[in-house]
């Protein structure tokens, strides 16, 4: 009932172009995220299709009609602000109701909205309170309650849960999943973190200075980032990136020189010799070699976890690596490792930081 | 007490304002389709209106007519119907044999003014700082019931100039308190309101009883805001009293002291309303300032001339659009600074 | 009392006077004699009778002089203390004086006259309020309807000022427009423009406009003022603006956000502006004097000043009328001087 189209939308703020040639098909019922670092233009994304902001050039469309030039409080959409912007003078109650009223809506159908709305987010004993009576996360229960009780075609979130301490966001982000399911409303969540993004989202917005990076689900992000920014930006740790030369190509196959680290066959990819690229390799996803080959790394640092134990290793040629073990591992800080990794999970990418694309599969670093 | 008093303030403040409530939700939907005719720049234009409507026809339209005003002659009021003189109301006003004699001027009373006003001014101004630093000084020293003491000094500030001026000529009156006082310690009676330079002191006295305690609270703020450290770091290098005070007091109060160098050179060059309950300008012309010279010329003397009101007032404005240039720069100053710091 | 020594005995630590601890017992001592003195001593004059207030040296508390109506004569007498013969005192009515012998008669043998040296008579005297100094202004003279006028006054230039400054400065600090800081440039430059530079022009628009001896001829040019919406402006600068966007999205219209978002959250700021307001409004003076000519228009200020100024200086009337004056003005003071002291500390504001 509610997809948001969004063709060629760009904003410039005089001189300065904080979003540049958006286009988004948001499907019916879905939640979004849109995730970027601070400055990324999320939020103003966020607050153009809430119409409080306006396009500079594009046109938005709510289920097919253009709503471009129509007013924020006709678009039918409720917003929960970072700050959760409840009004302070006003108690929980009144604060659930003020749109309604501006809405005309009859009294007992107020109240029964309030009640329902109440029940569902566990906020009835407070509904005489004032916001500042309230603690952080009951505050934000009101925020969330304040958009339901609007029946809106669609939920915008502003980064709803950076104002929470860390225990209360993850308890806070299921619940938040949970209403998702219940509610099948669509949803556009804006946030900084990747993994409130990973979590929550049936697909994700990366967005960097103004701009597309990728558009995904979670998980095709993780596997397949189109870019070295996506690749940097989504997974915990962070993926380790290695600098390389293809030496030459042959039999379907190419070789990766890595600097002072030793050399790799990969799948052919389309790049000619002597082209740099770079190699990218999920922590999690190396192994210790007992013995030598692989990429010879010396230990700088090693976290014992007890369930997994990190290691911070250098190259020989200065690349820090990150590496995440299984268990726990015998290895000291100042001790040169060997790393090797399944083929099948690195990424290469272009001089240009573009994902370049294997055809096939193989074993094998050497 | 002072919840209760705030409390019944809120109630009546809540009776006043029903109306306006009632009024405010009236109008919602009318100016709904206005925002929806005229978008949010249309309602910018609505919400400034009033105050800008106001504005615009009594204080800056009579600012600009002033300067035709001062530039006819004749006592008609209305503008169409004056004559035109030039610079001729100018040209009177700075007619002068000797400008420190003001019985050598064609406008004699003027210059009486004009020179009653700068003595007034050096004299007052350096009191009511003097007074005001000293009294802040005092309050910001450990004393207990601060607020009591601060509430004492600035109690007069809120009384009326008219109020202000029936005390005070209540008390220096030939039988009045003060010459009871004196009486008491064996010294002869002063008609305080009869002798010329009396009267003259009288006047910078009373006016500055009424409005030192509103410097010496700005003063007050500014001491209060010097970081204790600094005093204490200056006793634990044995630092004297009177240095202290001259090495760290007074530069770092300097901003709050400009201000209100300022604000009472401001104020007392525009001297007006106690002085004329006090002393109605006598004895003679002895209190006759510019801002009653004004009030006279204009509108109280039996020879209106509005023309030459206007000329002396556009210059008396000229002096004040200086000073709060000067205080507007000294402000951006402070900011700067501050900033930097 | 130990207390009470300690209290005023106290001193800045250290175990000697320093001179610094007398200067202070002695500045806040004078200052609290010469700040409130001269208000309680007018205050306390206004409750003497005319034959009182002409007494030198004045006496502390308001006397009158006991009179007693003796049989025989038409007029209440003034009652003396005497020394008998016996030096018993008596109490003596006054009949007459002639040179220094006073003619007096015993109240309860009104047949016999007694003469007295004047030097051997006290008056007998008693404690009293005259009220009659306050009722008698507002019974016979104007002073009800001086009174209604500045009420009057004081409340609608007060709201006025309240809601077409809260509206100027909810403009000026919530919207981008092209002009704001024009605006805000012509609002800094008019506080360069006191009233007393544009009288005469003032006058003539007043004047043109017929409200010449008319009340809103003193309300209206007074409302308009810069610092008003400076000072609100600067309070509504720290509403976030999340909430505005926020009410925008519940549907509410620019004037609602105005009415039900802005206006209670600036609440303290009008709250010091309304303080403000109503003392410089009650205050005013040199306007109301000039526009206001007829006695039914006078404001209290303008009423005093001229009754001061009119009836060969009838202090007893004129002392009651300033205590009438002052009140509003002293209520705001007890009640509400903590709130001013800081308001005036935090923004310069007078």
């Amino acid at each position: 009932m509610s997809a948001i189209t969004l063709t060629d939308v760009s904003r410039s703020f005089g001189q300065i172009r904080v979003l540049q040639d958006i286009d988004l098909d948001i499907r019916d019922g879905e939640l979004i995220v849109f995730v970027g670092p601070s400055g990324c233009g999320k939020s103003t994304l966020l607050r153009l299709i809430a119409g409080l902001d306006r396009p500079t050039s594009g046109s938005i469309a709510i289920d097919g009609r253009d709503v471009t030039k129509v007013a924020a409080a006709d678009r039918g959409l409720a917003m929960v602000f970072q700050s959760y912007a409840l009004y302070p003078h006003m108690s929980v109650r009144q604060n659930l109701a003020f749109g309604l009223e501006n809405a005309r809506m009859p009294r007992a159908e107020i109240d029964a909205r309030i009640a329902e709305a109440a029940r569902m987010l566990e906020i009835a004993p407070y509904l005489e309170r004032r916001p500042g009576q309230l603690s952080g996360g009951q505050r934000q229960r009101v925020a969330i309650g304040r958009a339901i009780v609007r029946n809106p075609t669609a939920f915008l979130l502003d980064e709803p849960l950076s104002n929470l301490d860390a225990e209360l966001r993850i308890s806070t982000r299921a619940e938040l999943a949970a209403l998702h399911e219940r509610l099948a409303a669509t949803m556009i969540y804006v946030t900084h973190d990747q993994i409130e993004a990973m979590t929550l989202a049936d697909r994700i917005v990366v967005l960097r200075a103004g701009r597309i990076e990728q558009v995904g689900t979670p998980l095709e992000l993780y596997n397949r980032p189109a870019n070295l920014f996506v690749a940097g930006f989504i997974g915990a740790p962070r993926m380790n990136f290695l600098p390389g030369r293809i030496a030459g190509s042959a039999d379907g196959r190419s070789t990766v020189e890595l600097g002072g680290a030793g050399t790799m066959l990969v799948e052919k990819v389309e790049a000619a010799a002597g082209d740099h690229v770079t190699l990218g390799v999920r922590p999690h996803h190396l192994r210790l070699l007992p013995a030598g080959g692989g990429v010879a790394a010396e230990v700088t640092l090693v976290e014992a976890l007890g369930s997994e134990t990190i290691l911070h290793a250098r190259t020989p040629d200065r690349q820090s690596l990150l590496a995440v073990l299984a268990g726990q591992q015998e290895v000291a800080a100042g001790e040169t490792i060997h790393l090797e990794f399944d083929p099948g999970t690195l990424h290469l990418f272009d001089s240009s930081g573009l994902r370049l694309q294997p055809l096939q599969r193989d074993s094998g670093a050497r | 007490m002072a919840n209760a008093a705030v409390g019944l303030a809120a109630r009546a403040g809540a009776i006043i304002l029903a109306p306006v409530g009632w009024l405010a939700r009236v109008l919602d939907p009318p100016l709904r389709l206005m925002q929806k005719a005229g978008g949010q720049n249309g309602m910018v234009a609505f919400f400034l209106a009033p105050n800008m409507l106001i504005f615009g026809i009594f204080v800056l339209f009579p600012l600009v007519i002033n300067i035709a005003y001062s530039m006819t002659g004749g006592s008609a009021l209305f503008l169409e119907d004056r004559v035109f003189v030039g610079a001729d109301q100018y040209r009177r006003l700075f007619t002068c044999g000797n400008y420190l004699d003001p019985g050598s001027c064609a406008e004699d009373l003027f210059w009486t003014a004009v020179w009653n006003t700068s003595t007034f001014v050096v004299f007052q101004v350096a009191l009511m700082i003097g007074v005001a630093l000293v009294t802040a000084l005092v309050l910001n020293r450990d004393i207990r019931a601060r607020s009591f003491w601060r509430a004492v000094f600035f109690f007069p500030v809120l009384l009326s100039p008219v109020v202000v001026g029936l005390i005070w000529r209540w008390i220096l009156q030939r039988e009045g308190l003060l010459n009871y006082m004196l009486h008491g310690i064996g010294l002869d009676p002063v008609v305080w309101l009869v002798e010329r330079d009396w009267a003259f002191m009288a006047a910078i006295g009373v006016s500055v009883w009424a409005h030192v305690g509103f410097y010496a609270l700005i003063l007050l703020a500014g001491l209060q805001a010097i970081p204790k450290d600094l005093y204490e770091a200056a006793e634990m290098d044995g630092t004297r009293p009177a240095r202290v005070f001259r090495r760290i007091t007074l530069p770092l109060l300097a901003p709050n002291l400009l201000v209100v160098l300022v604000l009472t050179l401001i104020r007392a060059v525009q001297i007006f309303d106690e002085v004329y309950v006090l002393t109605g300008g006598g004895p003679g012309t002895s209190t006759l300032f510019i801002t009653q010279y004004i009030y006279e010329v204009g509108f109280a003397s039996l020879l209106r001339n509005p023309g030459l009101a206007s000329a002396a007032s556009i210059l008396m404005g000229s002096v004040l659009v200086i000073l709060t240039l000067a205080q507007l720069g000294i402000a951006r100053k402070n900011e700067m600074r501050s900033k930097k710091g | 009392m130990s207390r009470a020594t300690e209290f005023l005995l106290r001193r800045r630590g250290g175990e000697r006077w320093h001179w610094t601890d007398v200067f202070t017992w002695f500045w806040l001592a004078g200052g609290l004699v010469l700040m409130f003195g001269p208000a309680l001593w007018l205050v306390n004059s206004s409750f003497k009778t005319p034959a009182a207030l002409a007494e030198f040296p004045p006496t502390i508390l308001p006397y009158v002089t006991a009179q007693a109506t003796v049989e025989g004569y038409d007029r209440p007498l003034p009652l003396y203390e005497v020394a008998g013969e016996d030096g018993r005192p008596r109490v003596l009515a006054e009949v007459r004086r002639i040179g220094i012998v006073a003619q007096m008669v015993d109240p309860q043998e009104p047949g016999e006259t007694i003469r007295v040296n004047i030097r051997d008579r006290t008056p007998k005297r008693s404690v009293s309020f005259a009220t009659d100094n306050y009722v008698e202004p507002f019974v016979a003279f104007d002073f009800l309807l001086y009174l209604r006028n500045s009420v009057f006054v004081t409340v609608m230039a007060t709201l006025i000022t309240l809601i077409t400054n809260s509206m100027a400065a909810f403009a000026l600090s919530k919207y981008n427009f092209t002009g704001r800081s024009a605006v805000m440039l012509l609002i800094i430059a008019t506080l360069m423009v006191p009233l007393s530079v544009i009288l005469v022009p003032l006058y003539s628009v007043i004047s043109a406009m017929g409200l010449f001896n008319s009340l809103w001829g003193v309300i209206l040019p007074t409302v308009a003022t810069p610092t008003g919406v400076f000072l609100l402006r600067q309070y509504m600068l720290t509403i976030p603006d999340e909430l505005i966007d926020a009410a925008r999205m519940d549907k509410a219209s620019e004037w609602q956000i105005y009415w039900r978002i802005i206006l209670p959250l600036t609440a303290p700021a009008l709250a010091v502006l309304a303080i403000f307001s109503v003392v410089w409004r009650w205050n005013d003076f040199l306007w109301p004097l000039i526009v206001l000519s007829r006695k039914e228009v006078y404001t209290l200020q303008v009423g005093l000043n001229t009754y001061a100024g009119e009836l060969n200086v009838q202090w007893h009337f004129i002392l009651a009328m300033t205590v009438v004056t002052m009140i509003p003005v002293v209520l705001v003071f007890i009640f509400l001087q903590r709130f001013i002291t800081t308001g005036i500390a935090g923004t310069g504001l007078k």
